[in-house]
């Protein structure tokens, strides 16, 4: 049985991809990871608010109450070479690989053009296999029309694309007023993979101290409908690779997302909750449902549900709703 | 020829270059202005710098300068190239062990940034009184005048104290040279290779102490044999002076700058001739040219090695023709009958003369005056005073220069208008507050300027003695000749103004010259620039013929994202119109240096600096200047005209930066000034400051207890009195059944306050249609101050609460007693000072404070004012500061004679019972003084005794009277911060916790030396980066608290009040309460923590819920209750240590600057956490007998 994908250009040995979180920042967790057969890691992202903040931080700190009283010129030690938050990140991929042989995927979470790119560039260089960018723009603006906010995507992939030459996959939200026709425009412009969705973290209101609080909640797998009906939508209408990704916690969950379209899956809540040992598991079920249905690779199995291919494409578009709305009456 | 670099330095990192690469073992502590070469060395080894054996020194901060000289001595006498460096009381305290290292012919070099010895008052700056005190110990003392001179003569007296045994104190002036900025050749290592004979290295190493080859030093000696013995190192100190020249002109050889003994600059044949040391000797050298030039014959005569004093040499440097010489001596020595440097010329000729061992033709007059004391400016005008008094037949003897001594007449006149400077010298003074950024940005035009082109340049730097809106006075020189002027620019060409409000405090076009260049930060368009000055300005531009240049720099930073920081936009201006380096250039090199500078912060921090510039030229204009003075306004009095005479006579003129004109007899004989003071300073530093809204407010007090400043206060009145309040007075209906049918006001002092925002973040009251707002909400200050001083002024005038009435135990209670400490010049939203206020509040009428040296002794009593105050009645804490190290033992002083003095006033009220009154001698006798209701029972008690022994003429009666005061509990506080109290003081805190005796110990924990920018300190946590500890802390934070509680008779608590403010009001009570010694240690969040001000608070809860700094109270009368004493007043730690760790740039930086470290100090310090919370429960869970007599 042959379990081998490729996403983006990588070939990875089963299509199980750790997503983007906490788990990644630690060497030890992610050889325990390439240990129980995960085919790659994505990291934990640097975010460009870190990027911007540290160097700010520092400045400020270092800075705030000098050369303002004679005895107390300064308050820290004179200078010396700091590594700040985006130099550590570049250590650790440097560091993640010299500890595995899996691919490594660095990943860059920001919503502005400029800056930050260059980031970019040092996470190549470092020794990132690709590289996914999470574009993570929530647009409050009243003002802000949805071509700015599109044009913002493409700009950052257009920019990041001119400065690199690892594969560059687009993270997005599913909150399009045309998901298929952005991802078309991002795939043009020369988007090697699309991992759909990123999951918006929602803020929540403490109701003693009356403050807004983040509020972070782990997917549950429910949540993997929604990726679903898009890899089965985009599969075999876009050029680039597809990462499913949200509420992907089972076996059959990874089955189907192949089965609609997925290159590879993103697993990240399961593994945070149940722990390292789950990726044994999913594969294991994977196998084991292939064998039963006497699949021999997962290219056989990858998109034969999707809309291109399924017996009823209409069942991931508008009327699927219909129907969904009377088998619940 | 060496290749050697130049660089731009100030003299303290000159001499650490050298001491750093020459050394193998260096023992430091904390000293203005010494301390930056402890730091350098500190991080020079912590980064890996190795010395020119290709090892790295080993740097050690010790507890005190006196623990620094011990590990000196040790290190020596085990064979180890070892120095320190110090300054004023420090080098007072090595005064010991410098005896014994002398005695024993131990070669070192101490580095000195000579500072003036606490006298009258403690002063931070230059004068050699310091070094003089050493003249006895048998060290040698070699003077530096420049930065330059400094670097070399760091390895100049360490190659010669290898060589002559004897050991040295090098020393250069305290922040004239110290933290003048020059542009000097750097020595490379060769040179110093060269300069320092490894044989001699190892002939050192070789009298050390080792077991290997034992040997007994340290012996004690009887009378038979100890004088003969202590004659055997007269050959060492005669050949001295002649191998410290050898190895001047070795130095020579190898570096190309030649030094002698004493070097004798100016005409051969001069009649005249001026002899000191120091940086006095650049400033004299330039005068002595100049006049030169202009027909004198005059010269000055440098004293370079000062012990031991070659006769010899200082008359054979003197030129044949002088018929007159004035001895100049930094320093002063009352009653004796003249300086010691005077005398030692005195000494020398008349010695030297008779013996025809001169080559002089006569035997010269010889005069003494005194100079420059802390740092009193020395100008080539004073010089040429003492040159014109020199000419007279009966020139003065003993006379001072540079001040008006009014009393007894020794002054000499100056002409303020002489001056020495070249016309190519671009002489420039800028005015800029502490945060702008203005003096960093001048150090990087010196930079510029020394390092990228041919040009010398010099910098020098004036700051406040406020922390909050402090200003800063920069004084730059540029030149293609080498700078010898150290005196302040007294004669500018350019002249910068960066922040607007100092239009309407300072005069400072009175430092310009004819067309010099203005140039102004002012926030309007350019054509309304004009109308903004007042009218003196207008006038001197008029005058003087001045350019005057003009750019909305606040709007430029806007613009860029630079925020409140517009150092690089002046900077740019400076550059742009000053003509001192052509534009372009000058640009591009501006760009270059940020790049340099801001590099390793970040792309993003160069980019916007990038982009001020690129603004500044855009926006910068220049002001076309009318014929005629157009302004309605002019500068107002410095302070208010309501203030007392001392006040407005002295006191303003300090603070309107006249101090250096007032004369000797404005000031007090004895160093003792009036409190009550701040209150006339109006700083208007604030640009936002709260504002109440009484229909929010739940009047819990909060905000008024984290009040740094005590600007924000609260008290309840009868509503009559609201009949003659101001229109926008607000009030509301006073919460609690004590103040029934009572209005309350919580009121800002606007003028006073510097916006720090605490009290808003401490608000926990929430607007409920807007939860954004609270109680109190931040505005804009300028709209509201003048109805809100109306407002204050109001609310002062108001009648006080009747303290007998309130329940002070509580945050409230206390919050409505006035505070007598406030407005201190404390940093804005400091973490010391509401600990103060708090004392100030609940005991302040009848305490006395002894105060360690640190911040709470300069925000409390630097001059102009002070922040102690006094209530209605004039009574107020009284206060005094002794020492750094003695403080525990001031106080306890304090108490000894409170104590002596109620005895012996208790004996004659029992002696005069029958005059007094036995009913009113029983009643003082036997006053219960513990609240405030039976303190002012025995206040009127009291009162009634002076009555009746005023009508008694007797001597005993007098003498009660003089004593009666005492009879009513005084409350004696000691006060200092945590260097004091956990490091150089603590052996006799400890002494003092052990006495017994009633004594509050008030110990503000910043966790490290706060006043002298942040040095490790031993209760500094593990894991925190400070300078010393450049590396971060390796060791804990010492548990201060529970040392004390081992003595079973102190009551200890820990507080910190953004943790626990109920807490902390109680544990002070409780404190004052017990009738024997108390210690506070009091959690201080400070800006050397690296933390957002505004959240200093918060830190304080993380640090008490990390389980960093658990609260708890240890009371030795629950013990005798048979309770246990220890009551843990914080819970279980319920946040990670790494939580509160990391919200502080402190622990922070080093997870960014050595991560493997930073990591595993973390998880120390996490167990450190857990530990003491665990040991505390235990302790606090302990089931204890009643133990009686702990008292």
């Amino acid at each position: 049985m042959n379990l081998s994908t490729t996403y983006m250009g990588l070939q990875l040995k089963n299509p199980l991809v750790a997503g983007a979180g906490p788990l990644t920042t630690n060497v030890g967790s992610v050889r325990q990871m390439e240990d129980a057969g995960i085919a790659a890691v994505v990291m934990h992202s640097l975010f460009e608010e870190q990027i911007r903040h540290d160097a700010a931080e520092l400045e400020y700190h270092l800075e705030h109450g000098t050369e303002s009283f004679a005895e107390a010129i300064t308050y820290f030690p004179h200078e010396s070479e700091y590594r700040l938050g985006p130099e550590e990140y570049l250590g650790q991929i440097a560091n993640l690989k010299k500890a595995v042989r899996i691919p490594v995927i660095a990943s860059l979470n920001g919503m502005t053009p400029g800056g930050w790119t260059d980031y970019a560039r040092k996470i190549e260089s470092a020794g990132a296999d690709a590289l996914e960018l999470n574009v993570y723009y929530v647009a409050t603006g009243v003002n802000d029309t949805a071509p700015e906010v599109e044009n913002r995507y493409l700009q950052i992939l257009k920019a990041v694309k001119k400065s690199v030459k690892i594969p560059v996959a687009m993270k997005l939200s599913p909150f399009f007023s045309a998901t298929a026709s952005m991802i078309k425009h991002l795939d043009e412009a020369g988007a090697d993979g699309f991992v759909l969705f990123n999951r918006f973290y929602q803020p929540d209101i403490d109701l003693e101290t009356l403050k807004v609080v983040p509020q972070l909640n782990l997917s549950t797998s429910v949540e993997m409908r929604l990726p679903l009906r898009w890899m089965a939508i985009l599969h075999g209408r876009i050029k680039a690779s597809l990462a499913a990704s949200t509420g992907i916690h089972r076996a059959e969950d990874v089955i189907k997302m192949i089965l609609a379209g997925a290159d590879v899956t993103q697993v990240c809540s399961v593994l945070l909750r149940s722990g390292v040992r789950e990726i044994p598991t999913l594969l294991g079920g994977l196998e084991e449902w292939m064998e039963e249905h006497e699949y021999e690779t997962i290219r056989q199995m990858k998109g034969s549900m999707s809309q291109k291919s399924c017996a009823d494409p209409a069942a991931f578009e508008r009327a699927n709703y219909m129907k969904a709305l009377n088998s619940y009456r | 020829m060496r290749n050697r670099r130049k660089v731009t330095i100030d003299g303290n990192q000159a001499a650490a270059h050298v001491a750093h690469r020459i050394n193998e073992v260096i023992a430091i502590y904390p000293i203005t202005p010494s301390s930056n070469m402890g730091e350098w060395a500190d991080e020079w080894s912590a980064m890996g710098q190795k010395n020119i054996w290709g090892t790295i020194p080993l740097v050690a901060e010790m507890q005190s300068e006196g623990g620094a000289s011990g590990a000196v001595h040790g290190a020596l006498q085990t064979g180890s190239l070892t120095t320190t460096f110090t300054a004023s009381q420090g080098l007072l305290l090595m005064i010991p062990n410098m005896f014994k290292i002398a005695g024993e012919l131990t070669s070192t070099v101490f580095h000195v940034s000579a500072r003036t010895v606490a006298t009258h008052a403690l002063s931070i700056f230059g004068d050699h009184g310091d070094v003089m005190a050493c003249r006895s110990t048998g060290f040698g003392l070699i003077a530096s005048g420049s930065v330059q001179e400094i670097m070399d003569m760091a390895l100049i007296a360490s190659a010669a104290s290898l060589e002559s045994r004897i050991p040295m104190v090098h020393f250069f002036d305290g922040f004239r040279s110290s933290h003048e900025v020059m542009k000097i050749e750097e020595l490379a290592d060769d040179d110093m290779r060269e300069m320092i004979d490894d044989q001699l290295v190892r002939a050192h190493r070789a009298r050390a102490l080792s077991p290997d080859r034992p040997v007994l030093r340290g012996t004690a000696q009887n009378p038979d044999v100890f004088f003969q013995a202590r004659e055997t190192v007269n050959p060492f100190y005669a050949q001295c002076p002649s191998i410290v020249q050898k190895h001047m002109d070795k130095f020579a050889r190898i570096v190309g700058r030649s030094y002698h003994l004493f070097d004798y600059v100016g005409a051969p044949d001069a009649d005249r001739v001026v002899v000191l040391m120091g940086s006095g000797v650049e400033t004299a050298h330039e005068t002595v040219e100049y006049l030169n030039q202009h027909g004198e014959k005059v010269g000055v005569l440098k004293v370079r090695l000062y012990r031991p004093f070659a006769s010899d040499a200082f008359v054979a440097a003197l030129p044949a023709t002088v018929k007159s010489i004035a001895v100049l001596d930094r320093t002063k020595e009352p009653g004796a009958e003249g300086e010691p440097l005077y005398k030692d010329v005195l000494t020398a000729l008349g010695e030297l003369y008779p013996e025809g061992r001169t080559k002089l033709a006569s035997l010269p007059r010889v005069i003494g005056g005194r100079y420059g004391l802390s740092s009193k400016e020395f100008t080539s005008s004073m010089v040429k005073a003492v040159f014109d008094e020199l000419k007279k037949d009966k020139p003065k003897n003993h006379f001072t220069v540079g001040i008006n001594e009014d009393v007894t007449h020794s002054s000499l006149v100056c002409d303020p208008n002489f001056v020495t400077e070249g016309a190519d010298v671009v002489r420039a003074v800028f005015f800029g507050l502490g945060s702008d950024g203005t003096v960093g940005a001048n150090k990087n035009s010196i930079k510029i300027i020394g390092e990228e082109t041919e040009n010398y340049a010099q910098g020098y730097f004036v700051y406040d003695s406020k922390k909050a809106g402090s200003i800063t006075v920069s004084h730059l020189r540029f030149g293609p000749r080498p700078i010898r002027s150290t005196y302040l620019v007294n004669s500018a060409n350019f002249i910068a103004c960066h922040q607007t409000v100092f239009l309407e405090r300072y005069d400072m076009l009175r430092y310009a010259v004819n067309g010099a260049t203005f140039l102004l930060n002012l926030p309007c368009p350019q054509e309304q620039v004009w109308d903004h000055l007042p009218r003196s300005v207008q006038q001197q531009i008029i005058d003087k013929k001045i350019k005057l240049y003009a750019i909305d720099a606040y709007e430029v930073a806007k613009q860029t994202g630079m925020g409140g920081r517009i150092n690089t936009i002046m900077q740019t201006c400076f550059f742009a119109i000053s003509g001192v380096l052509p534009r372009e250039e000058a640009i591009a090199k501006i760009k270059e240096t940020i790049k340099k500078t801001y590099g390793s912060k970040g792309e993003q921090v160069v980019q916007k600096n990038w982009a001020a510039v690129d603004q500044t030229l855009a926006n910068l204009h220049e002001i076309s200047v009318p014929g005629k003075v157009t302004s309605t306004w002019d500068r107002p009095p410095a302070v208010s005209e309501k203030a007392p005479p001392f006040v407005c006579e002295v006191l303003g003129e300090i603070y309107a930066g006249r101090g250096d004109d007032l004369p000797t007899s404005a000031f007090p004989v004895d160093g003792t000034f009036p409190t009550d003071t701040a209150r006339w300073e109006k700083r208007n530093i604030a640009l936002q400051i709260p504002v109440w809204d009484s229909e929010v407010c739940i009047q819990c007090g909060k905000c008024a207890i984290v009040c740094p400043h005590a600007t924000i206060r609260m008290k309840a009145y009868d509503p009559k009195w609201l009949e003659r309040a101001p229109k926008t007075f607000k009030h509301a209906k006073a919460r609690g059944k004590e103040f029934e049918g009572l209005v309350m006001t919580l009121q800002v002092a606007p003028e006073d306050c510097t916006g720090c925002e605490l009290c808003v973040e401490v608000c926990p009251a929430k607007n409920k249609q807007e939860t954004r707002l609270k109680a109190i909400n931040m505005q804009p200050q300028i709209p509201l101050r003048e109805s809100e001083r109306e407002c204050y002024d109001f609310f002062l005038s108001l009648p006080e609460m009747d303290r007998s009435k309130l329940n002070v135990a509580t945050v409230k209670g206390s919050q409505y007693l006035r505070p007598l400490f406030e407005y201190s010049g404390a940093c804005a939203g400091c973490g010391e000072t509401q600990y103060l206020k708090l004392m100030s509040q609940l005991f302040g009428d009848r305490a006395i404070v002894a105060n360690a040296t640190g911040c709470s002794s300069i925000y409390g009593a630097n001059l102009p004012t002070t922040p102690w105050a006094q209530n209605i009645d004039g009574r107020g804490p009284a206060w005094c500061n002794s020492l750094f190290e003695d403080n525990a033992e001031f106080g306890y002083g304090f108490r000894l004679t409170l104590d002596k003095q109620v005895e012996y006033a208790r004996e004659m009220l029992t002696r005069m019972a029958e005059l007094i009154g036995h009913d009113l001698v029983t009643g003082l006798m036997d006053a219960n003084q513990k609240d405030e209701a039976g303190i002012e029972q025995q206040r009127k008690r009291v009162e009634a005794l002076k009555q009746k022994l005023r009508t008694l003429d007797t001597p005993e009666a007098k003498n009660l009277l003089s004593l009666a005061d005492v009879l009513v509990r005084k409350s004696v506080w000691i006060v200092g911060g945590d260097g004091w109290a956990y490091d150089i003081g603590y052996g006799g805190l400890d002494h003092v916790l052990a006495s017994g005796r009633n004594v509050n110990v008030l110990v503000l924990d910043s966790e490290v030396y706060s006043n002298t920018g942040g040095q490790c300190s031993k209760a500094t946590p593990r894991g925190a980066v400070a300078k010393f500890a450049a590396g971060g802390k390796p060791a804990g934070k010492k548990d201060l608290g529970l040392m004390a509680m081992s003595y079973g008779n102190v009551f200890v608590a820990n507080v910190a009040m953004g943790a626990n403010d109920n807490q902390c009001v109680k544990a002070f009570i409780e404190a004052e309460a017990y009738d024997g010694p108390s210690l506070i240690v009091a959690y201080s969040h400070c800006i050397a923590h690296g933390i957002n001000m505004v959240k200093g608070m918060e830190t304080q809860e993380q640090a008490v819920a990390s389980g960093h700094f658990p609260l708890f109270r240890y009371s030795p009368q629950r013990a005798m209750a048979g309770q246990n004493p220890l009551q843990l007043d914080s819970k279980k730690p319920s946040i990670r240590y790494e939580d509160f760790a990391y919200a502080q740039n402190r622990f922070k930086m080093l997870t960014k600057s050595n991560p493997e470290n930073a990591k595993k100090l973390l998880i120390m310090a996490q167990h450190d956490a857990v530990n003491r919370w665990s040991f505390y429960e235990y302790m606090a869970a302990r089931n204890m007998a009643a133990t009686e007599g702990t008292e």
